[in-house]
């Protein structure tokens, strides 16, 4: 009898088409995806809560779906949802009914949600089937997934290091094989910076693209709701599954989907073609001083390889990017500070009483709330008090134009895309940068201007840097997520005989190891050393 | 620069309840986040009008037909204590006994 081959390994589209064929059932694919996920816990934890009972309940259900449609014949096969019986992981910010969703927040322990969150909707709809929730940063603030009141998650590569945030759970969750794609949100890069730095697929599309209902809001402004997969093409499954108009959310967008999917050939000499007469900017700013060289080095190849394809590339200057970081740190805190007033220990969520309103709230919030958190609504209330309003937030709104502008005039100078670098560094070690706020916000210091200007933005693994994975980030146009998908997944299939695709994440072995130490305990090592 | 008063006024707007630790991490930390900011003072934005949000859209609104929400019961699951039908809030507004 030869062994089964491991189920966990396949890409979320062959896990369809095994599911499709009979080969296996829903419930197998969720069990073997959920005790690796169990038993990697301890040393990964890039889980928050598993819910087991709906997602078997959903697997079953997802069984049932395919006996019928198998019943009825290959034309209603065809006719299945890509997500039927399909893991997915979602982000522990997206809020589904009666289950937890903390947001990484010891001030929403305890608290279920009382509906579904749209995307969940969705995903429920097309027959996924979602094993728990993942860590994250508190309320998405954050680069690491060190900010979690749940301690921070590790990363699969070397479990000594961050796997990026603040999806550093989802990204990790990928990466390490407990489920084929996951959900994250990307305000200032919180999809692309761990993709990149775990070495896995991140999409954050443009804003309004996906409805933001039912997601914990961070920055109303800048939030988008991303996916995650270990190639483009299971990427684009899932936000072609999450994507288009939601009433309830007065920025998503009533512009038609485009078929993602469809549009990605699984011929690799078909995906390649899309290269050939493609402008690629190559943004001069993003080769930042502080770029680790193996880093550059990488995302330099990368860009020879697109254009041995066949690709133009083209140098261009988004002048502004080195005012990047101010603008958002500026425009995300203060409407933070806002979208945080929410949590005052009366509707919901943990309350601590202190004897009147005010000190309800002192104490509440005070007790509920972390310290990144805390920096972020201290330095947002600050932005838009009397006084400081125009020198900072207003000035911050005017910037914003500028760097958007930026963008725009390299459109208009006819760039399909722009290729960069999605984080100077490789993933940093736990607790490296802690301490020091400011060297935890430059990580993301590629990515936020992508937000501050709307536009989608997508991480694709392009090689290694001393043995840990490097990001190319794809920039588009405004709702030109097809063509970042078609470069993107051109650029697998020139690099698909690399050497370095055919490489699992190097401590995956480290993670079976019951004796392992905890995320926890090794940031903890990490600090008294 | 903002001071320690600074500190503790902005903490008191914001209905934050920091220790006297914290306090002191946060003024060093603030002030040195604001120091990042002051690189924006080195553009000129005179002439150039403010982007609060990205995409062309406006005035989205739904039709105004009632729908489904949530009931009361789900409204407050959630709720840390409750009174019947509402949420108990603290005193707010002193009843004047006598």
């Amino acid at each position: 009898m030869t062994p089964s081959p491991d189920l966990t390994r396949l890409f979320a589209r062959e896990m369809a088409a095994g599911l499709y064929a009979g080969e296996f059932t829903s419930v197998e694919l969720l069990e073997v995806h959920l005790s690796r996920a169990r038993a990697q816990d301890r040393a990964l934890h890039a889980w928050v809560s598993f819910d087991e009972e709906g997602a078997r309940s959903a697997a079953r259900a997802a069984d049932a779906r395919l006996t019928e449609a198998r019943r009825r014949g290959p034309e209603a096969v065809v006719e299945l949802p890509r997500l039927l019986g399909i893991p997915v992981a979602l982000k522990d910010l997206v809020v589904t009914r009666g289950q937890p969703s903390t947001a990484g927040s010891r001030i929403l322990s305890g608290y279920r949600g009382a509906y579904d969150a749209h995307i969940a909707e969705r995903i429920f709809a097309a027959g996924g089937v979602v094993p728990g929730k993942t860590n994250m940063d508190e309320f998405a603030m954050g680069s690491s997934t060190e900010h979690s009141a749940w301690g921070p998650t590790a990363n699969p590569w070397d479990l000594d290091r961050v796997p990026g945030g603040s999806s550093g759970g989802s990204a990790a969750a990928v990466a390490a094989f407990h489920v084929p794609v996951s959900i994250g949100t990307d305000t200032g890069g919180s999809v692309r910076q761990p993709a990149g730095l775990t070495g896995v697929v991140g999409i954050k599309p443009t804003y309004g693209r996906v409805s933001r209902y039912g997601i914990v809001a961070f920055a109303s402004s800048l939030d988008q709701v991303g996916a995650f997969g270990r190639d483009v093409r299971d990427a684009a499954a899932l936000l072609q599954a999450i994507s288009g108009r939601d009433e309830r959310d007065s920025t998503s967008s009533p512009l038609p989907v485009p078929d993602y999917v469809g549009s990605l050939p699984d011929d690799d000499d078909l995906a390649a073609a899309a290269l050939k007469g493609a402008r690629l900017g190559v943004p001069r700013e993003y080769f930042v001083p502080g770029m680790e060289p193996g880093v550059e080095a990488r995302v330099r190849d990368a860009v020879a390889a697109l254009a041995a394809a066949g690709a133009e590339i083209v140098d261009v200057s988004l002048p502004h990017t080195d005012y990047g970081l101010a603008t958002y740190y500026i425009i995300a805190p203060a409407e933070a500070s806002a979208n945080l007033a929410r949590y005052d220990g009366i509707r919901y969520g943990r309350s601590v009483r202190g004897g009147d309103v005010l000190a309800d709230y002192l104490a509440t919030r005070g007790e509920g709330f972390g310290a990144e958190v805390k920096r972020r609504i201290m330095l947002g209330t600050y932005a838009l008090s009397a006084g400081y309003y125009d020198a900072y937030y207003v000035k911050a709104q005017k910037v914003r134009t500028l760097i958007a502008g930026d963008f725009a005039a390299a459109w208009a100078a006819g760039v399909d895309a722009i290729v960069a670098p999605t984080s100077p560094t490789v993933a940093f070690r736990l607790g490296a940068r802690l301490d020091d706020p400011v060297a935890m916000y430059l990580a993301d210091t590629c990515t936020l201007p992508v937000n501050v200007a709307g536009l989608p933005g997508m991480s694709i693994p392009c090689g290694l840097s001393e043995g840990l994975p490097v990001g190319l980030q794809l920039i588009g146009r405004p709702w030109d997520e097809e063509r970042l998908f078609r470069i993107g997944r051109a650029y697998e299939a020139v690099t698909a005989g690399a050497e370095w695709r055919r490489l699992e994440p190097s401590n995956l072995a480290a993670l079976d190891d019951p004796g392992s130490p905890t995320p926890a305990q090794r940031l903890a090592k990490a600090r008294a050393a | 620069m903002l001071s320690r008063s600074d500190v503790e006024h902005v903490a008191l707007l914001a209905r934050l309840g920091l220790t006297e630790a914290e306090l002191m991490l946060m003024e060093g930390q603030l002030n040195h986040t604001l120091e990042q900011f002051r690189v924006l003072a080195e553009l000129d934005t005179e002439a150039i009008p403010p982007t609060a949000q990205v995409i062309e859209l406006e005035n989205i609104l739904r039709a105004d037909v009632p729908g489904p929400s949530l009931s009361a019961e789900e409204a407050l699951a959630g709720a840390p204590e409750r009174m019947g039908d509402a949420f108990v809030v603290p005193l707010v507004v002193d009843a004047g006994e006598g």
